[in-house]
């Protein structure tokens, strides 16, 4: 298939519209930038453009400060007081209602309707985001009561059955954070993002830290979510978790989303067609194992051009202008499928 | 040839993280030690680096037996252990910048004037660029921090590199970079290492020989 085939566009302009119509979440031109002192300022994302489905799962990969986790606070209107930012993210409305601008929206709706209702959390520190000081079944009745209307003698059991969705186990309900072990406190996590029910779930690298077996069974669970209708953004710069529960991949480089693929391509034989996609596959230990040489640019200082220029194989002369996304790829030399 | 003879460690006397481990890495080889989370194997990683007294069993060292330990061995002892661990937020001071942190195993040991040099040295080894060198840990990423980490952990020049999941905060790409670095500094040294972690692919495609925790202990004790 040739790309550049005007056919070929308008089919694919066609997929993207549909898929934007039926979206959970449907973000356009994110942006964000950190205003620093002194009148520096830090381009954390720019223009992110992509459409989740409901029962679909959309990876969002890249290295460790590519701004991957911005845009997920950003989703749910955490960002600290210095972030400005610009776009739409349109959250699904609830049955009927038109949707939500999830960067339009003042702290009042987020807090009382999108944060655990409309968008559940799954965190990257199960530790860090339960309270040390109280027992597990404490903290789900907790969130029980804040999100749902279940009455005071029905929590108990509401709390058990929220525990069973995420395959926690009962007889663990009574413990403390630190008596859980690190997969049994990412299923207390992920339990108390399923409680409001939500459509859409944000899980933000859910798996570090994780050995191999663990990062399985907890992306397995997560997928089991998507089946059951949600869709799911999961951030990781784990490829092999991508690999196994992603219906489509996003890369993410130095704040821009530079490539999104269907994931059997992606880590099929045809392989991504961005340079960079490329070499973060080939530095996979079952691959070639080779590192992409030096290391990303600075976000307070991304050059005119392409940002992955300076670290790019092919790159010539054109790359000091900045390609556009066409065919769901951000390259002036896009490779084509090797198979 | 470094050697953990059924060593018993753990931080209560009356329950020791595991009993009766052995292990053995020949001068220049690499050895994978492949484990679950939490069957005891960083702890392992912390004896054979001489920073944790072993409760019973011998570590010795190129024919030397460890003695004299206090919490950790003699230091004479340990700066011929490099080691880099998994969490380079906790593994490094905050308030140094990362050319003091490169440096600072040479503080230690009062050879200060040859700082500059060594980190000018080892700085491009590890991939790390000059004005990153000036910053401290919270302006750089988790893989430029862990970069510097490695960085410290060779500027001694150890015989012996203990990696305790070193890669395992770190994307594809920087994974594959340090481990480059981690090959090259052994083909120029001959230095032998021990990679603690629980990716199988990794430690395979990595060491000369990968061993299972499991077979590390005595038969019946399996933890």
């Amino acid at each position: 298939m040739n790309a550049a085939d005007p056919t070929v566009l308008r089919a694919l302009a066609a997929v993207t519209a549909e898929r934007a119509e039926d979206a959970v979440l449907s973000v356009r031109d994110l942006t964000v930038r950190f205003r620093l002192r002194g009148g520096r300022s830090v381009a954390a994302v720019s223009d992110a453009a992509f459409d989740l489905g409901a029962g679909e799962c959309l990876a969002l990969v890249g290295e460790s400060g590519c701004g991957k986790s911005v845009l997920a606070s950003a989703l749910l209107g955490l960002l600290p007081g210095n972030a400005e930012t610009s776009g739409t993210a349109l959250l699904e409305g609830e049955a009927g209602a038109g949707p939500t601008d999830l960067l339009a929206a003042d702290e009042k709706t987020l807090a009382r309707t999108v944060r655990g209702r409309r968008v559940g959390l799954v965190p990257q520190s199960p530790a860090g985001h339960l309270t040390p000081v109280r027992t597990v079944r404490s903290q789900l009745e907790e969130t029980v009561r804040a999100l749902t209307g279940t009455p005071r003698r029905a929590r108990r059991k509401a709390a058990e059955d929220a525990a069973e969705r995420a395959a926690f186990p009962a007889g663990h309900l009574d413990r403390y954070p630190h008596e859980l072990s690190g997969g049994l406190a990412q299923r207390a996590a992920t339990a108390l993002a399923l409680i409001g029910d939500a459509r859409l779930l944000l899980a933000d690298e859910p798996t570090t830290g994780l050995d191999r077996e663990l990062v399985d069974r907890t992306v397995d669970e997560l997928r089991r979510h998507v089946d059951e209708g949600r869709g799911l953004l999961l951030i990781t710069h784990d490829l092999a978790a991508a690999a196994r529960i992603a219906d489509r991949v996003a890369v993410m480089y130095a704040g821009r989303i530079v490539e999104t693929a269907p994931a059997h391509r992606f880590f099929g034989p045809a392989g991504p067609r961005h340079p960079y996609a490329r070499g973060l596959l080939d530095a996979l230990p079952d691959r070639a194992f080779t590192p992409i040489p030096g290391m990303p640019p600075e976000l307070s200082a991304l050059p005119e051009g392409c940002a992955f220029a300076p670290r790019c194989p092919l790159a010539t002369d054109l790359c000091a202008t900045r390609p556009e996304p066409h065919a769901g790829v951000a390259c002036h030399h896009p490779e084509h499928p090797r198979a | 040839m470094l050697e953990l003879d059924t060593v018993t460690a753990g931080y209560e006397r009356r329950a020791p993280v595991f009993r009766g481990a052995s292990l053995t890495v020949a001068p220049g080889e690499s050895v994978g030690l492949l484990g679950p989370s939490g069957c005891g194997k960083s702890t392992l990683a912390r004896v054979a680096a001489l920073l944790h007294r072993p409760d019973a069993g011998r570590l010795v060292l190129d024919g030397t037996e460890v003695r004299a330990w206090r919490h950790r061995a003699p230091r004479e002892l340990r700066t011929a252990v490099g080691v880099v661990f998994q969490q380079p937020r906790t593994a490094a001071d905050p308030r140094l910048t990362l050319a003091e942190i490169i440096a600072e195993p040479l503080r230690a040991t009062g050879r200060r004037a040859e700082a500059d040099s060594r980190v000018a040295e080892l700085a491009p080894a590890v991939g790390l660029t000059a004005d990153l060198l000036t910053r401290r840990p919270h302006e750089v990423s988790d893989g430029q921090l862990q970069r510097a980490c490695l960085a410290r952990a060779l500027t001694l020049s150890p015989r012996w590199l203990i990696c305790d999941e070193m890669t395992a905060m770190l994307d594809a790409s920087t994974t594959a970079a340090l481990v480059a670095a981690v090959e090259t500094y052994r083909a120029e040294t001959g230095a032998g290492l021990l990679a603690v972690g629980h990716d199988r692919v990794l430690l395979n495609r990595w060491c000369d020989r990968t061993v299972e925790w499991k077979d590390c202990l005595p038969p019946k004790e399996t933890r």
